[in-house]
């Protein structure tokens, strides 16, 4: 014990120690405050948190539990992205590449899965924050960055949807991107489209509406393919990350997790 | 908003090193003025790159065949998976569908047992001219422009699509006489 003591000690006066951590022990209220302060990551959380605000029956950890979840799917994903390639040809078969023959077989069924549940504990989490009445002043601002982390989760389910490259996913995403005609001004089936001509030219047709600019092409094809890839694992990602950032450092900033009325 | 030439030149020759109030506020507002400009034909051209100028798709055009081709009372799937059709001849002519649901988009399936087309996705149903008769679907399949090329071939225009609700089936290019 003394000895590991020492060593311990030694460690923690070391300067390659020093150079990292700028506090000492935190055995102080003062240290455990700055080690969430100085640490980049733990900084976007609140320095104290009410044990009132944590009790499961209060927050169900929706939250928490979606944010491991989006983990997840970083680290399933990025795994999946060593095989799979975003092409007419090779889309389908590297997905069954992945199931029968790639060594830990389950890694795409773990993203599917945690997929499927980021979905659900994203709106549990919403019911919950409405619930517990966690939308109102001061945290009106946080609630609206959550609603579009929701958009964002679901487009995210969206794009992957398509990934597969099997029937179900051609023509969920046939059916899904149709609606993208009916916007207005922008697609051409949208209300408002027909007014934007030029004498007789309509200057909104289904080669250059907003569904085109989703899918690349007229119908979900090879471009649609590689868009929807770049979307579900750079684009969507990307945002969905800032916006997170963001999400939890004004959970501090607006005082904590609401407490229990 | 530009500085009148000539004045800001004798400005400066009275007082060669300071930039006057004027001249340094219209410099900044030039500034401005290309900074934003540069801004925004960036973002055009950005949202351009996202249109592409050529598709690998099939033509929007495309020639059928001859009319003799196609047999009386008979659905033809040959264009089906390549552009898309059904041409279906009867006793009066020629008239291509769109193989596309009214309904949600998916391709309808031509069963020849029973006479009928039926989409998969949510089952809509439809006559052989193309008219709906059961399921989701709103309204009757579309119609694509259907001409005699010079060379006595069928040109099938995918551009133009014809409406059943829209009265537009008995216009003379929905369909073709032989
Ligand atoms: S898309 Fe054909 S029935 Fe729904």
């Amino acid at each position: 014990m003394a000895v590991l003591k020492k060593l311990w000690d030694y460690t923690r006066n070391t300067q390659l120690w020093n150079s990292i951590f700028r506090h000492g022990p935190p055995d102080t209220a003062r240290n455990r405050g700055l080690v969430v302060l100085t640490n980049v990551f733990l900084h976007l959380h609140p320095v104290k948190v009410r044990r009132s605000g944590i009790r499961l029956r209060f927050t169900w950890c929706m939250g928490g539990i979606t944010f491991f979840l989006f983990l997840v799917e970083v680290a399933t994903g990025l795994l999946l992205m060593f095989y799979y390639h975003p092409t007419v040809e090779y889309a389908y078969v590297d997905i069954v590449d992945l199931r029968e023959q790639v060594p830990l077989g389950v890694m795409r069924e773990l993203h599917r899965w945690g997929a499927h549940a980021m979905v659900i504990t994203v709106w549990l989490h919403m019911l919950r924050v409405f619930m517990t009445g966690s939308y109102k002043p001061p945290r009106e601002f946080n609630w609206n960055v959550g609603v579009l982390l929701l958009v964002l989760t679901l487009l995210l389910s969206f794009t992957g949807y398509l990934l597969p490259w099997d029937q179900l996913a051609m023509w969920a995403v046939t059916v899904g991107s149709n609606m993208a005609r009916a916007t207005p001004l922008l697609g051409h089936e949208g209300p408002g489209s027909s007014l934007l001509k030029i004498g007789d030219i309509s200057l909104i047709n289904a080669g250059n509406d907003a569904r085109f600019a989703l899918l690349g092409g007229r119908f979900v094809g090879a471009g649609a393919l590689l868009r929807f890839y770049v979307l579900h694992c750079v684009g969507i990602p990307v945002v969905a990350i800032i916006l997170m950032a963001v999400h939890f450092w004004r959970v501090r900033k607006d005082g904590g997790i609401s407490g229990p009325v | 908003m530009a500085a009148a030439p000539g004045k800001p030149a004798s400005a400066q020759a009275a007082t060669p090193s300071v930039m006057t109030r004027r001249g340094f506020l219209s410099t900044l507002g030039v500034a401005w003025t290309a900074f934003a400009a540069a801004c925004a034909a960036g973002a055009v051209a950005t949202t351009r790159f996202m249109f592409p100028n050529v598709l690998f798709e099939p033509p929007q055009q495309f020639k059928a065949g001859l009319p003799a081709d196609f047999q009386t009372g008979t659905v033809d799937q040959r264009y089906k998976e390549s552009f898309g059709v059904f041409i279906v001849r009867d006793e009066q002519g020629i008239y291509v569908l769109r193989a596309v649901c009214t309904h949600l988009g998916c391709t309808p399936n031509w069963l020849e047992a029973e006479n009928k087309f039926k989409c998969p996705c949510h089952g809509s149903g439809f006559y052989r001219s193309g008219i709906n008769y059961e399921g989701p679907a709103p309204r009757p399949l579309e119609r694509y422009r259907i001409v005699l090329a010079d060379d006595g071939q069928i040109l099938i225009d995918k551009t133009k699509i014809f409406a059943q609700e829209k009265g537009e089936w008995s216009s003379p290019d929905s369909f073709l006489k032989v």
